[in-house]
């Protein structure tokens, strides 16, 4: 009994590195199915000299046979070597950890606080209790799910901005400047995870264990908060991986949208630049990160529900 | 993204229940939300297909005498920096958005449903590869995902449809082969064997229409969402280029603006926006009398 | 001295998007102290509601009127919610079914319990775990400390339902109110759980039983309610009910459970005279079948085994069915008799064994080989809407076990002709499935596999999931099928009475194997296996009065 958990962690550990590395691979091919010269392709916009061409086909390994030149990619991407923008002529690894922080950030404050947002929500609107707000909810969270977020943040930043000068209009100076930014972010995901826990919260109301509960006599918000919202919370934090990733693609468009410095600004720059390392960097290291949350999202899983420990 | 955790299976042989009367029916006869968004959803198709029957003008004429005037009778949404009125630009660009939103989901669907029906039906090796592929594109967040293809392959309409169609192409696959896998262990389809079907048939009569049907739902609601990431990615300025009137561009194209004119930068968001929500409450209402088939 | 619990004209109502339903139509009942009640009736009845009602957990939309509703004394009429939760748990537990899904399953079996102590604050947080303990123990789980911190999961139903009642005693209540408690057990789990509830009783609490088996209440009950449509319309002292039912209605939920004494008679209402007594006096009987010879074997089954991983779930099971012949199948949940039926059923593979069907090698042929003989053999399940497609209508679902070759016009025309045979008119074609009764979706599945005229019926728990007079509906219309067409059954049940009243010989299986075979009145009178013995002993029987006699039709 014991050591089954443990084994369960171990595969999941181990699905979790499949994924990266066909992840890896897949963005490897990108570079490679590109049309024309892959050294054209890596070099972009970069200065394009016959020194720098030599350097990128000796860095790429682009004179050995296939197989080399992707084993080659893959040691030096499990070695954390992203390889060297020639646009911006600096090691990748450099340029993004400049403006990992900011963007981390970000997408921090916008997680908590969606999820936070959420689940205010869910709890409040869940079961027949208040179908006036339910109501009223469902269609707010309609609404924030299917607004683009760069339209939400212009409305806020023309709105408490512009009209009242309540936050900064851009940068990154300071909490204030976060605020409006974090909130932009926040926003869809609220609304999406609302949905996702109330449909959970519904479910789970109307399983017999809560009815059993009622009957103990244990109050109505103890019956949510203690039984109902463990249940509704599995299925959110299967979503937890994916909802990195739009936190992530979000951060492009609102970092743009506020000016503010950040992973986004830089890959704006390298796919306008053609600077494919590190387009290639921002792709790789945004799935590594999915992986990263969605293992601990399934050992968590494995945590909150006994009944998966078994096999 | 939708998870169903396994439930809980009881004892073999289990009697009703009796449980009181439908407690969770939340069914109300007149939905005028529903309605709404048909009736947004024929207009913008004709927006799509005959601009000029709702907006007679030139999207593109400028007039350097009449810039960033508000909404008015003549300019029912105004006029941009460039004069060009915002109404008649906002009618134009449905096409472009509708062209990009459902050719993109056209690939994504079309591909989903073959390589969901591949994973699902064929041998477990063939299934074991395909998930994984999908789980390692599903890795990449959708919109960094189309960025890489479109640094590849450079900003454009084409490159657009492309890059949304295949970033969004795994999430339909699995859902196909989810549910190929569902119906495959359904006992309609198991004890299908005992009326003398052969495998083919079987496969053709039961399995393959039972997948199939909902995949337009699937297509509906993930039109909403190619439409609103083509409207990120030209938002970015990687999608059809000026003066093209792409809802996402213009947007991008009045953010200069946004202080004195709001509405070149708000009223083609609105569009985006209430396309979306449309697609979205016709997708789930069409979705849920699915389900209730199902059940 | 009050009595415990006074209900007077209760009525309960709801609100539903296509009107008012009235679930509960007036009943009054009350229950003294220390006594047993029992409300049976089918489903629809309006029993379960009843019972929520009692706690006032009638549910959303609800709205309750009554004369009189006294919980100990207390009017608990114009109760908020506040006071609502001091009736729960401390004046009146409730126990569900299938504690699998009515304890919470993310949480231990332990804390589940210690909820009641701390939400009414009966012992304090230190003794809370001793308590716990000493609950387990009351309803005899062995090893209640380790229970005490398991999951819900990991105990065997019938351990399950006691920690479940645990936790509905914690609170010391005068009232335990009992929801089908032991609906979804084997039925020797199901005698220990009747047992312990009469343990409870005998130790000073009431007991208010909801049930839809009249033989299960029978067995602990006082008095009996028999509920209808909202309404009661018997209630009596239990024998004197069962002895001599008064309501027709009571007889004819008695005279359709199937048992040793209704073997070769019809069991639905419109076949059961009813004597002067009030009990089942006279049945008609069913029609003559064809002569079985025992050694016209239709089907062999060899040294069956199939495994799990290193979970033999069929250990080398042998037997045969002779043409026209009803061979029952009984077995408690897990015996392995539902694997036994699919690999009969040529859906599963055994891993050794042979099975030949009209003396043709059934098992371990290519499916090529097998496809002419499979309309020879068909299959009814237990819940014939997920065997039919979702996307067909009462039509296409018949007609697809008609013979390819024949036509359009005809086959429209063979169908009207299935269903008449099995009891429903022309006028359900174009339906769908799910908006059909259980019942006549089960006729339905019987229609679509009559259709072939196969040699062999597997029937998997074919009635188990239906109410006692639509079971003896679909009973009766098996045994006239077998009469006019000769088919033998494979008849699958966990149900004794079931197998009793349809079979001619019978399996009893246990654990994978094969323990006892026989005639059906040689292995039930004189079981020769404990395992049989212990099944007949924990069967709860109606001790009914006046053995019917024959009326020749």
């Amino acid at each position: 009994m014991f050591s089954s958990p443990l084994r369960a962690a171990a595969r999941r550990l181990a699905a979790g590195l499949v994924v990266l590395w066909a992840a890896a691979t897949a963005a490897y091919l990108a570079l490679l199915v590109a049309p024309g010269d892959t050294v054209d392709t890596i070099v972009g916009d970069g200065a394009d000299t016959p020194q720098i061409r030599a350097e990128i086909i000796a860095e790429w390994s682009l004179d050995r046979p296939a197989v080399v030149q992707y084993l080659d990619y893959l040691r030096r991407l499990a070695g954390g070597d992203l390889g060297r923008s020639y646009l911006l002529q600096r090691p990748v690894v450099e340029v993004i950890g400049e403006q990992l922080a900011p963007t981390l950030t970000l997408a921090l404050a916008a997680a908590g606080l969606g999820v936070l947002l959420a689940v205010v929500l869910a709890v409040a609107t869940a079961g027949n209790r208040r179908p006036w707000l339910r109501r009223a909810s469902s269609g707010a969270e309609l609404l924030l799910v299917s607004t683009p977020p760069f339209l939400i943040g212009i409305v806020l930043l023309s709105v408490l901005s512009f009209r009242f000068g309540l936050f900064p209009v851009s940068g990154d100076r300071g909490v204030g400047a976060l605020v409006l930014p974090a909130v932009t972010l926040a926003l869809p995901i609220a609304g999406l995870l609302a949905q996702v826990l109330r449909d959970g919260l519904d479910r789970a109301l109307d399983e017999p264990f809560v009815l059993t509960a009622r009957s103990r006599g244990v109050r109505e918000r103890t019956v949510l908060l203690r039984h109902a919202l463990r249940h509704a919370l599995l299925p959110a934090v299967t979503l937890a991986g994916w909802l990195f990733g739009i936190l992530l693609g979000g951060a492009v468009i609102v970092e743009q949208v506020f000016g503010r410095p950040g992973l986004g600004q830089v890959t704006l720059t390298a796919v306008t630049g053609k600077d494919m390392p590190v387009v290639l960097a921002v792709v790789t290291l945004s799935a590594a990160v999915y992986v990263a949350v969605n293992t601990i999202a399934d050992l968590t899983y494995l945590l909150v529900d006994p009944r998966l420990r078994r096999s | 993204m939708t998870v169903t955790l396994a439930p809980a299976t009881t004892e073999a042989h289990t009697p009703h229940p009796s449980t009181p009367p439908a407690s969770t029916a939340r069914r109300r006869r007149w939905r005028p939300g529903l309605l709404a968004a048909g009736a947004y959803l024929i207009l913008l198709v004709v927006a799509a297909v005959w601009p000029a029957v709702l907006a007679p003008g030139d999207p593109l004429a400028a007039d350097p005498l009449g810039v960033l005037e508000a909404p008015s009778a003549a300019h029912w949404l105004g006029t941009d920096h460039l004069g060009r009125d915002v109404w008649t630009r906002v009618v134009h660009g449905a096409g472009h958005s509708l062209t990009i939103g459902v050719a993109a989901t056209a690939i994504a669907v079309t591909g989903g449903v073959l390589l969901g029906l591949l994973a699902g039906l064929t041998h477990r090796l063939a299934d074991e590869t395909l998930s994984r592929a999908f789980d390692a594109i599903s890795a990449f967040p959708i919109l960094l995902l189309a960025l890489l293809f479109i640094a590849v392959a450079g900003p454009g309409t084409v490159s657009l449809i492309i890059a949304i169609g295949v970033a969004t192409l795994p999430h339909h696959a699995r859902v196909v082969r989810g549910q190929t896998l569902l119906v495959r262990r359904a006992a309609y389809v198991e004890e299908a064997v005992t009326f003398g079907l052969s495998r083919p048939r079987l496969v053709a009569r039961h399995v393959l229409p039972n997948v199939i049907g909902p995949v337009p739902v699937l297509a509906v609601i993930g039109l909403g969402e190619a439409i609103m990431i083509a409207a990120g990615l030209s938002f970015l300025g990687m999608g059809p280029q000026p003066p093209s009137p792409e809802w996402g561009a213009m947007l991008s194209e009045g953010r200069n603006y946004l202080q004195v004119a709001w509405w070149i930068t708000v009223l083609p968001g609105v569009a985006v926006t209430a396309t979306v929500v449309a697609l979205t409450v016709v997708g789930r209402h069409w979705q849920t009398r699915f389900d209730g088939r199902q059940r | 001295m009050a009595p415990l619990l006074a209900v007077e004209d209760l009525h309960v109502d709801f609100d539903t998007p296509t009107g008012r339903v009235a679930a509960v139509r007036g009943i009054s009942l009350t229950v003294e102290r220390g006594e047993c009640v029992a409300i049976v009736g089918e489903s629809g009845s309006g029993k379960s509601v009843t019972a929520r009602t009692l706690v006032g957990l009638a549910g959303p939309g609800a709205s309750v009127r009554a004369a009189r509703l006294d919980l100990a004394g207390q009017d608990v009429r114009g109760h908020r919610p506040r006071d609502w939760r001091r009736v729960r748990g401390r004046l009146a537990g409730l126990v569900l079914q299938d504690a699998l899904v009515s304890l919470d399953p993310l949480r231990t079996v332990g804390a589940e319990i210690g909820e009641v102590l701390a939400t009414h604050g009966i012992v304090g947080r230190r003794e809370r775990a001793g308590r716990v303990t000493h609950l387990l123990d009351e309803v005899h789980l062995p090893e209640p400390e380790r229970r005490a911190r398991q999951y819900p999961h990991q105990l065997s139903g019938g351990l399950r339902q006691r920690a479940l009642i645990a936790s509905a005693i914690a609170g010391e209540p005068a009232l335990l109110i009992a929801d089908e408690p032991t609906t979804a057990l084997d039925v020797t789990v199901q005698a220990q759980i009747l047992r312990l509830l009469a343990e409870r009783r005998a130790a000073g609490v009431s007991l208010l039983l909801i049930s839809h088996d009249l033989a299960v209440v029978a067995q602990v009950a006082d008095r009996v309610l028999v509920m209808r449509d909202g309404r009661i319309v018997e209630h009596g002292p239990t024998a004197r009910l069962l002895r001599s039912p008064a309501h027709p209605y009571t007889r004819q939920l008695l005279a359709a459970v199937p048992s040793a004494s209704s073997r070769g008679h019809r069991l639905a209402a419109s076949a059961v005279a009813v004597g002067r007594d009030g009990g089942v006096a006279r049945r008609e009987a069913l029609p003559a079948r064809p002569e079985v010879r025992p050694n016209d074997t239709l089907l062999d089954a060899a040294g069956l085994t199939r495994r799990y991983g290193d979970h033999t779930v069929v250990r080398d099971v042998s037997f045969s069915i002779a043409r026209g012949e009803t061979l029952g199948l009984v077995g408690e949940s897990g015996s392995g008799k539902s694997t036994l039926a699919r690999i009969v059923a040529g859906l599963l593979a055994a891993d050794t064994g042979a099975v030949t069907f009209e003396n043709a090698q059934w098992s371990g042929v290519p499916e090529r080989v097998r496809r002419p003989l499979r309309r020879r053999l068909q299959l009814i399940s237990q819940d014939p809407l997920s065997s039919f497609d979702p996307r067909y209508r009462v039509a296409q679902v018949v007609g697809e076990n008609l013979d390819p070759d024949v036509g359009r016009g005809d086959r429209r025309d063979q169908v009207v002709d299935l269903l008449r045979r099995v009891g429903l008119g022309p006028d359900l074609l174009d339906r769908h499935p799910r908006r059909l009764s259980g019942g006549q979706r089960q006729r339905v599945a019987i229609a679509r596999a009559i259709a072939p005229r196969p040699s062999l019926i597997v029937c998997d728990e074919p009635v188990s999931a239906l109410d006692v007079s639509v079971q003896a509906q679909v009973l009766d219309l098996l045994a006239d099928l077998r009469a006019t067409d000769g088919t033998a059954l494979l008849f699958i049940s966990h149900d004794l009475g079931v197998v009793h009243h349809l079979s001619d010989r019978v399996l009893v299986m246990h654990d994978g194997a094969v323990v006892e075979q026989g005639p059906v009145g040689d292995v039930f009178t004189y079981p020769r296996h404990d395992h049989t013995r212990s099944l007949l002993d924990a069967l709860p029987t109606l001790v009914t009065a006046g053995r019917p006699q024959e009326v020749r039709p």
